[in-house]
């Protein structure tokens, strides 16, 4: 069933026979489809597998669910990007993807399982070694498990075990609306505050069918860019960082701080917490403020464009990052990767151009092609100059009017499908309303639970030494992935 | 009295040497814009650690415990035979030279042999890293005093060293330049200074030799850093006094010249590591293999002339 992303769809429409479901499923994705999400929604005693497929060439969104009862087909096998999807639908579930290849816990958070305990990919052979390396790491990070199996400083496979971080935020935001979702939402993954903010408030708004008024819609546009200048700042430093080229990461650490600041000028938080609110926003900006923003943020970017330029400029830095952790075009599609990790690669999406949403009408994005450390770094300066300029021009003209409008009763037996353009690539929050007009189910897929997956084939044939720089270069979330 | 003068100055590299750290980090600080850490940094570290309880590891054995003692152990008799400012050291003989490079080599060989013993992949993959490129630094080093016995008609460092001249500069200046740059890389690949490592990482993947040490703790740690300044002191003294060849006859401007030159390498050292990135593991041996070149081409040129 078509739908459109941030617009309200009615949900039993979308039901179809499982033979049909899966045939669907099959030939949308082989004609170009991207899974947006797939889950196993609870009804009446059993389960109906709902799956979100969106065309990024032509902006579309399809929805198609169907009751199972039992074992389902598996359609991993053809398309790799569905693999996790179909993991958390059994281990949520109970409901086995036949045919899946490699049928693992991802959360742990059925009874009696325990985060990391399960078998693992292994390779035998008298001279290959296996390294273990986490769930308790050497800096302050998240936790995660990665398992090497090398041959000499050769990589082989790695595979990531992750899990430890679940919280059962998906859960919580099943229960709403209510007060403290939006809190919930902020926190999803505590980097991507304005993301995730704007995506549950962009699924709440399709649900209300309210319009956001256009100061608002602006407002956030600033939030989500200085959010993505802070981060993508701070990755270049932290990249510069980990090949030991001390100038970049210094300063970039500073600049870091100073986008976070601006951030904290607008709403109070430096990682702009309590900025949402479904149908707009909490905060304004007064002349003063306006004038103070566009000061900063000029000084910051001519800062970062100095930071960046030292690390272009520096042979050492081009010969560490180019060819290391490639991940080629058809990898990056096939699996599905999203934001600045599939554009390295030169897959063209990027939801501010595919799906246009709020101010962002007209976006031309950035695509930087070889699919290496160094596309990685590069795509993500040259989303720095974007964001700059997208930042800069709207608060030069920035629109009259409320910050926010009423949001009324939600849609009863109603669907959204509510995509945001985060600093790590497309969130997508999926939220179904029950007869009642309250959330009956809320689905949410950070652009982490996509990539992790791809920094684990960048890794194939490469050297061991380099998986901190590959990792660096992917960034991605853990506890965005386990909710 | 000939006695007394070399012990003091062996006194004296033995407490000066983590002096040495300190100022590279110092001038690293320097050119990332912030203040640093305090010079005598290393000196509290030290204190600190020697403190502090060991924690061992229910399966290591006592290689790993013997590990720290034998690396420091050796590296304090190498500076036995290190001259101080081309003065006579505390203990010299003929061929002395290649007896420092086998003490060398024993630290090297306990180090490893206490990484492996942890059973730890880490370890074992940063040990193996070690003797890897000890491959490619050893020959450079040991060609390179090659060269220089050549050069001085001398097999004692203190010989070597005592007959270096400025007139030997005016008439082998590209032999001694040649061996001065390949003494330098090979000091940043022992020392495990960017290029060829990076001494502040936290990622013990890309680490060669921080990851052997991970699991020492306490007065083994401290011997393991102090064992880590004193190898950066003596190699920066060859370098000081190859470049530096004064006999002013004065012992006190000598040796205030001396101290002099070794703080220049230290901040030598602290630029390399502020104005590039380090090297791709898989390069670090083309960077030794340099050394050797040049080494190889001063001990060629030295024959020749």
């Amino acid at each position: 069933m078509r739908t459109d992303p941030l617009s309200a769809f009615n949900f039993p429409a979308s039901d179809m026979e499982p033979a049909l479901f899966f045939e669907t499923a099959a030939s949308r994705l082989a004609a170009g489809g991207r899974t947006l999400a797939y889950f196993a929604l609870p009804e009446g005693g059993g389960f109906r597998l709902v799956m979100a497929i969106g065309f990024d060439r032509e902006g579309r969104v399809e929805v198609y669910s169907s009751r199972v009862s039992g074992p389902f087909r598996a359609l991993t096998p053809s398309f790799p990007q569905l693999h996790l999807f179909e993991r958390e639908i059994y281990e949520q579930s109970g409901l086995k993807p036949e045919g899946h290849p490699w049928l693992k816990p991802i959360r742990f958070n059925t009874p009696g399982a325990v985060p990391g305990v399960a078998d693992y990919f292994t390779v035998h052979g008298s001279q290959v070694h296996e390294v273990a390396v986490g769930p308790v790491h050497a800096g302050v990070i998240e936790p995660g498990h990665f398992r090497f199996q090398c041959h000499g400083e050769r990589v082989f496979h790695l595979e990531i075990m992750l899990g430890y971080q679940h919280r059962g935020v998906e859960k919580r935001l099943s229960s709403g609306p209510d007060a403290r979702a939006i809190h919930y939402a902020e926190t999803l993954a505590g980097d991507t505050t304005a993301g995730h903010a704007w995506a549950y408030c962009g699924a709440l708004e399709a649900l209300c069918g309210v319009n956001v008024p256009p100061r608002a819609q602006v407002l956030r546009g600033i939030m989500l860019e200085l959010e993505r200048l802070a981060n993508h700042t701070g990755d270049l430093g932290a990249l510069a960082g980990d090949v030991a080229y001390l100038p970049t990461a210094s300063f970039c650490g500073r600049l870091r701080g100073d986008f976070l600041n601006m951030t904290a000028l607008i709403c109070g938080n430096r990682f702009g917490r309590n900025m949402f609110r479904p149908g707009g926003v909490n905060f304004d900006l007064d002349p003063a403020l306006v004038k103070e923003l566009k000061l900063r943020l000029a000084a910051a970017f001519r800062d970062v464009e100095r930071a960046a330029a030292l690390l272009w400029d520096t042979g050492s830095v081009a010969d560490r990052f180019e060819g290391t952790g490639v991940v080629s075009k058809e990898a990056a599609e096939g699996l599905g990767l999203v934001g600045p990790a599939a554009r390295a690669s030169g897959v063209g999406l990027d939801t501010r151009r595919n799906f246009p949403y709020g101010p962002y009408e007209g976006f031309t994005m950035s695509v930087s092609g070889s699919g290496d450390v160094y596309s990685r770094a590069y795509v993500r300066w040259l989303e720095i100059q974007k964001s700059a300029e997208l930042a800069a021009a709207w608060l030069e003209a920035l629109p009259q009017g409320p910050l926010a409008a009423d949001c009324g009763e939600l849609r009863p037996d109603s669907g959204a499908v509510s995509l945001v353009e985060g600093w790590r690539g497309q969130i997508c929050h999926f939220a179904l309303t029950g007869a009642d007009g309250r959330l009956r189910h809320y689905k949410v897929a950070d652009p982490s639970f996509h990539n992790w997956q791809g920094l684990a084939m960048a890794l194939r044939g490469a050297e061991i030494s380099d998986f901190p720089l590959c990792n660096k270069s992917f960034n991605l979330s853990y506890c965005g992935r386990d909710l | 009295m000939e006695i007394v003068k070399p012990f003091c100055q062996y006194l004296a590299a033995m407490t000066l040497a983590p002096l040495l750290p300190g100022i590279v980090n110092r001038v690293k600080a320097f050119f990332a814009g912030r203040r640093g850490q305090p010079v005598l940094q290393l000196y509290f570290d030290l204190y600190k650690l020697l403190n502090k309880t060991p924690v061992y590891s229910r399966t290591a054995t006592w290689v790993f415990r013997a590990g720290p003692v034998a690396g420091v152990s050796a590296l304090v008799m190498a500076l036995l035979l290190l001259p101080f400012a081309g003065r006579p050291s505390f203990l010299s003989f003929e061929g002395d030279f290649i007896f420092l490079i086998y003490l060398l080599g024993l630290a090297r060989f306990a180090t490893v042999l206490a990484a492996l013993d942890t059973g730890s992949a880490f370890e074992g993959m940063g040990a193996s890293r070690e003797m890897q490129f000890a491959v490619f630094a050893e020959p450079a080093f040991f060609l390179g005093l090659a060269a220089l016995v050549r050069v001085s008609g001398q097999t004692s460092l203190a010989g070597i060293f005592g007959a270096l001249t400025p007139e030997t500069w005016r008439q082998a200046a590209p032999v001694l330049a040649l061996l001065t740059a390949s003494f330098f890389i090979v000091l940043l690949a022992e020392n495990s200074r960017v290029p060829a490592d990076d001494p502040n990482t936290h990622l013990e993947l890309t680490m060669i030799h921080e990851v052997m040490v991970l699991d020492h703790s306490g007065p083994d740690l401290a011997y393991i850093l102090y064992g880590a300044a004193l190898k950066l002191w003596l190699f920066a003294a060859l370098i000081a006094c190859m470049v530096l060849p004064r006999h002013s006859g004065s012992w006190a401007a000598d040796a205030g010249l001396f101290l002099l030159v070794m703080a220049g390498v230290a901040a030598a050292v602290g630029i390399v590591e502020s104005v590039m990135a380090r090297l791709r593991l898989t390069k670090v041996p083309y960077m030794l293999i340099t050394a050797f070149a040049f080494s190889a081409l001063a001990l060629i040129f030295q024959m020749g002339r």
